[in-house]
């Protein structure tokens, strides 16, 4: 089963790459806010059971693909 | 009769750059440095530890994120349990906060800029065994060079955890610090590099009262285990 995991900023954490582009986009003409910065990891997880995979993989960001402290983290998972 | 030597290990991780400072500086100042590979799973009887700075496993995903896993973090953890001294230096203070050894987390510098300078320190705390050699308020100038020294405290971080703050905030830390300890105090962990500043000729020699004093405590806990 394919995973799909965003890692985000969590809310009031910092996040000056997400400024450094909202400036950019500002700058081509566009009227943005609120750009956050993340980072996507695509897995493949053995089994087809749903809750089992999803099981894994939260455990995965607890473990190390998230920092909880700083980071939110949102699993999607594709059959 | 001379003064015993206390034995103090720098754990090398592939990517580490400072190690080899680390151990000149610890040398200098009258330690046995010690070289730890980070495959090993035991440590070497030691009286200290440090993890020096640099890119270990290219920072991956996360600055410290994957030398936490290594072996040598899992053999520095247990010695830190066990009330081993153990400072950590940019990379290494990364590594600690990934490995849970220290609270918080080290992020992006505020300007995306990678820093790389003197920058004047304030000793906040000058009873932990890594600052004993310095006067509490004293300024200290030891270089950083970092990308990610954005200090992030827990909500919970106890103020008198802070042992360092900039003067001068480099890089957007929260509060300015720049270097906290554990609970215990036996564990620090700082972003500016002490074995850059151990000689007057290499503009600074403050960075060794840092040193000192780890070298010092380091060989108390040695005389005490005789």
């Amino acid at each position: 089963m394919r995973a799909t995991v965003l890692v985000r900023p969590k809310a009031g954490i910092l996040d000056p790459q997400g400024d450094a582009v909202e400036r950019a986009l500002e700058h081509l003409g566009f009227a943005v806010s609120g750009a956050r910065i993340g980072k996507v990891v695509d897995l493949e997880v053995q089994g087809d059971d749903e809750a089992a995979a999803r099981a894994q993989v939260e455990k995965m960001c607890e473990q190390l693909l998230a920092n909880p402290l700083v980071e939110s983290y949102e699993i999607e998972l594709h059959g | 009769m001379g003064r015993p030597q206390p034995r103090i290990g720098v754990v090398s991780y592939p990517g580490s750059q400072d190690d080899r400072d680390a151990l000149w500086a610890l040398g200098a100042l009258d330690a046995e440095a010690v070289p730890v590979w980070h495959e090993a799973r035991e440590l070497p009887r030691l009286d200290a530890v440090v993890l020096p700075g640099g890119f270990s496993y290219g920072d991956y995903l996360r600055c410290g994120a994957i030398a936490r896993f290594s072996p040598a973090t899992a053999a520095v953890c247990a010695f830190a349990e066990q009330g081993g001294l153990v400072l950590g230096i940019c990379n290494g203070f990364q590594i600690l906060c990934e490995a849970g050894l220290l609270p918080g987390a080290l992020l992006r510098n505020e300007t995306l800029r990678f820093v790389c300078r003197d920058v004047a320190l304030r000793v906040e705390r000058a009873d932990t065994p890594f600052t004993a050699r310095c006067e509490p308020g004293q300024s200290l100038v030891i270089p950083v060079k970092h990308g990610d020294g954005r200090y992030v405290p827990p909500p919970e971080l106890d103020p008198a955890q802070v042992v360092l703050r900039y003067r001068d905030n480099p890089n957007g830390s929260v509060d300015a610090i720049a270097g906290v300890c554990n609970e215990a105090g036996n564990v620090m962990g700082l972003m500016p590099h002490p074995e850059h500043a151990v000689d007057p000729l290499l503009g600074s020699a403050d960075g060794a009262l840092i040193l000192a004093s780890l070298v010092e405590s380091a060989r108390e806990r040695a005389l005490a285990s005789v």
